[in-house]
C-alpha cells in the first residue's frame, strides 16, 4: 500500500515544524528518512501513525484519506516503532508483545494464524523469544527496542514506520533489522540519522532540510557529497560498498570538511 | 511470589499467577470481613443476637421490644458503615488505578488532582460559615461534593492545552491548586466564629464514615460500580496508554480522549465518596501497586483485585477506629496509615516489584 503526505504542514505551539511537505512511499519499497536534526522527519512520521494531526495538507493511505479511517482502523494498517519509548508498568515482554493486536477484533484462539503463534513468529524474528516472560523494566534499551518492534510487527501492517529504529541497538541487530525491513515486503517509511545504514537498507532517500524534502532519489543518487554538504555541512567521501557497489559515506575530521560551527 | 505456574492465556513463557485463585480467596475474606464489621463494635453484641437480627432485618422476623436497641446499633448503625467502608475502599482503589494510568505516575493518589482540598474548602465553609443549612445532615455532604468536582473543573480548565492534557501538567496544576484550595480552607476555618470548626474539619479531612446511613449507601455503590465496569471496559485501552502516547496513538488509542473521560471520571467518583467518608487516604495510592504485586499490571485484572482488597483494607480499618479508642472514634486517615503502611513495605520488600524504572 502506498503512502503520500500532500501538501502537509504542521504548525504547533507557534513553531511551523513541517512547511508544504510533499513525500510518496511506493507500495513495498523502504523509503528512508534523512536529514539534520529538526528537520521535520519525525513529525513527518508522527503524521503518519497519527500522533498528530497536520495543520493543513493531506495523508493518504493508498487511495484512502487518514482522517477517514478511525485511529483504530488506521492501525491496523499502519505500525509505528517510535522514538523514546516511556515505560511506565512492568508488563513482560510477551504482554507488550501482544498489545500490537489492540487494534484487530478478537480471533479464535485455535486460528492457525493465532495470536500466540504470531507473538511467537514476531518474537524469533527480533531475537527476544528467550525474554518473553521477563519484565520490560528490567531490559536495557535496546532490548527493549526490539521488543518495540516485535510489537508493530504482531499488529500485521502494511505500511511501518519506524523512528530512529537502530537507536540502541548494537551492530548485529541493527543489521537484522534492516535486513528484515528489505524483506519483508511491506511499504516502509523509516527515519535514520546514520547515512551508510540509510544506503544498505533503503530503495529511496528523501533527505530533509528545514520542513521540507530538499531532494527525493535512490541512495546514489542522492548521497553525494554536494547533497551532504548542502545539507548537513559536512562534506563527506562518497566510496562504492566493495562487495555491493552501494554508497557508503566516510567523514575526516580535518576543518575543511566543516561548514561553519556545528551545532 | 509472582513465579506461579503459567497463565494459560499468555504468550509462550509469561509467567503470571492466575487471576481465578486470587478472586476465589479475597471474595470470601472480604465477607467474613463484612459480617466480622457488623459483629464487632465498641458495644458488646453476642454473635448469635447478631446473626438473628440480621435474619431479623433481611427476612421480616420478629423481635422482642427490648432487643430493639440491639438490633438498631447491628442494622441503622453498623451494617450501613461497614458497607459503606467497604464501597469506599473499594473505589477509592479503582480511582487510585485509574488516576495512575491518567497522570502516568505510580505517586498519583485520588486526591492528586486537587478534588480532597478543593471538598474541604466546601465543608469548612459548612463547618464554620453554616452554609447550606436548609440541607440538614446532608449540608456537609452536598457541600464538598459541589467544591471538589468545581475544584476538578479548575484543574482540568487550567491543565488543558491545545495539545491536550499532558500528565505532567496534570500534577502539577493540580499540585499547585490544591495549595491554593487549602489556603481557603484554612482562611475559612481562621476566621471561624466557632472553635470547634478546626477540629471538625480536620477529622473530616482524614476520613470518617461515623455519619454511615442507609441513605449514602445506593449513591456510592452506584457510583463505585460504575467506574469499575467503565475502566474494566477501557482495560487494554490502558495498557496500551502506559506504553507513551506515541505508541498509544499508533495503535489506534486517541491519549487526549481518553484522558479527558479518566479525568471526569475520576473528578465524580472521587467526589462522591469524598462526600460520604472525607478523604480517606492510602487506600488510592496502595491498593493499585499491591494488586500489581499479586496479579501482575494489567489493568482487567488489576480493577478486579484492587476494588476487592481495598473494601477488604477499609473495613477493617474502620472496625479499629471504631474500637481501639471507643468511645472515642480514630480518623480513618489516621488508621489506613498505621495499619496499612507495615503490610505495604513488608510485601514491597519481598518481591521483586518494579515501577517507572526503578
Amino acid at each position: 500500500m502506498h503512502v503520500t503526505l500532500d501538501g502537509v504542514s504542521v504548525r504547533h505551539a507557534g513553531a511551523t515544524l513541517v512547511r508544504d511537505l510533499t513525500l510518496h512511499a511506493r507500495s513495498g519499497e523502504v523509503l528512508g528518512l534523512v536529514g539534520p536534526n529538526g528537520s521535520g522527519k519525525s513529525t513527518a512520521l508522527r503524521c503518519v501513525y497519527r500522533a498528530i494531526r497536520p495543520s493543513s495538507g493531506t495523508v493518504w493511505l493508498g487511495n484512502t484519506r487518514l482522517e477517514e479511517l478511525s485511529p483504530r482502523e488506521s492501525a491496523r494498517t499502519v505500525a509505528a516503532v517510535t522514538q523514546g519509548n516511556e515505560v511506565g508498568l512492568d508488563f513482560t515482554v510477551a504482554e507488550t508483545v501482544a498489545m500490537g493486536r489492540f487494534p484487530h477484533p478478537a480471533r479464535p484462539r485455535d486460528a492457525a494464524d493465532s495470536v500466540e503463534s504470531l507473538c511467537r513468529t514476531a518474537m524469533l524474528r527480533t531475537d527476544i523469544a528467550d525474554l518473553a516472560g521477563r519484565g520490560l523494566l528490567s531490559l536495557s534499551g535496546g532490548q527493549r527496542q526490539r521488543v518495540m518492534i516485535a510489537r508493530a510487527l504482531v499488529q500485521q501492517p502494511s505500511v511501518l514506520v519506524l523512528d530512529e529504529p537502530t537507536n540502541h541497538l548494537d551492530v548485529r541487530h541493527r543489521i537484522s533489522l534492516l535486513r528484515y525491513l528489505r524483506e519483508c515486503g511491506l511499504t516502509v517509511l523509516v527515519a535514520l540519522h546514520d547515512l551508510n545504514l540509510a544506503a544498505l537498507c533503503c530503495d529511496r532517500i528523501a533527505v530533509f532540510g528545514d520542513g521540507s524534502v530538499t531532494s527525493t532519489g535512490a541512495p546514489a543518487e542522492v548521497l553525494t557529497p554536494e547533497t551532504v554538504r548542502r545539507v548537513f555541512g559536512v562534506t563527506p567521501d562518497v566510496v562504492p560498498h566493495p562487495r555491493t557497489g552501494v554508497p557508503q559515506l566516510h567523514y575526516a575530521l580535518d576543518p575543511e570538511n566543516t561548514e561553519g560551527n556545528d551545532s | 511470589m509472582l513465579r506461579s505456574r503459567p497463565r494459560s492465556t499468555s504468550t509462550g513463557v509469561g509467567t503470571r499467577p492466575e487471576l481465578l485463585p486470587v478472586v476465589l480467596v479475597l471474595v470470601p475474606v472480604l465477607l467474613v470481613s463484612l459480617f466480622v464489621g457488623v459483629a464487632l463494635g465498641p458495644t458488646v453484641v453476642p454473635l448469635e443476637d447478631t446473626v438473628r437480627y440480621l435474619g431479623a432485618a433481611l427476612t421480616g422476623g420478629e423481635l422482642a421490644p427490648d432487643e430493639m436497641t440491639g438490633y438498631s446499633i447491628v442494622w441503622r448503625v453498623r451494617s450501613p458503615r461497614v458497607l459503606l467502608a467497604a464501597v469506599v475502599g473499594a473505589g477509592l482503589s479503582v480511582v487510585g488505578v485509574a488516576v495512575q494510568a491518567l497522570v502516568r505516575n505510580p505517586l498519583a493518589d485520588p486526591f492528586i488532582l486537587g478534588v480532597s482540598s478543593g471538598a474541604s474548602v466546601g465543608a469548612s465553609a459548612v463547618a464554620s460559615l453554616g452554609l447550606f443549612a436548609g440541607l440538614g445532615v446532608y449540608a456537609l455532604s452536598t457541600a464538598s461534593f459541589l467544591t471538589a468536582l468545581g475544584a476538578s473543573a479548575l484543574v482540568y480548565l487550567a491543565a488543558r492545552t491545545s495539545a491536550g492534557l499532558t500528565p505532567l501538567r496534570l500534577v502539577l496544576v493540580g499540585v499547585a491548586l490544591a495549595y491554593a484550595f487549602q489556603a481557603l480552607m484554612s482562611l475559612i476555618v481562621f476566621f471561624s466564629p466557632f472553635g470547634e470548626t478546626a477540629r471538625s474539619v480536620l477529622f473530616w479531612l482524614m476520613g470518617s464514615l461515623g455519619g454511615a446511613t442507609w441513605g449514602a449507601l445506593p449513591p456510592a455503590t452506584a457510583v463505585v460500580v460504575l467506574a469499575v465496569l467503565v475502566l474494566r471496559r477501557s482495560g487494554s485501552r490502558l495498557d496500551v496508554l502506559s506504553l507513551g502516547d506515541e505508541t498509544a496513538a499508533s495503535l489506534g488509542v486517541e491519549a487526549t480522549a481518553l484522558r479527558r473521560n479518566l479525568f471526569l471520571l475520576t473528578a465524580l467518583t472521587t467526589g462522591v465518596l469524598v462526600a460520604v467518608s472525607g478523604a480517606v487516604g492510602f487506600v488510592g495510592l496502595v491498593m493499585p501497586h499491591l494488586a500489581r504485586l499479586l496479579v501482575g499490571p494489567g489493568h482487567r485484572r488489576v480493577l478486579t483485585v484492587a476494588p476487592l482488597a481495598g473494601a477488604i483494607l477499609l473495613v477493617w480499618v474502620d472496625l479499629l477506629s471504631r474500637t481501639l479508642f471507643a468511645p472515642r472514634e480514630l480518623p480513618l486517615g489516621v488508621a489506613t496509615a498505621l495499619l496499612g503502611v507495615p503490610v505495604f513495605v513488608v510485601l514491597l520488600r519481598r518481591s521483586g516489584y518494579l515501577f517507572g524504572g526503578h
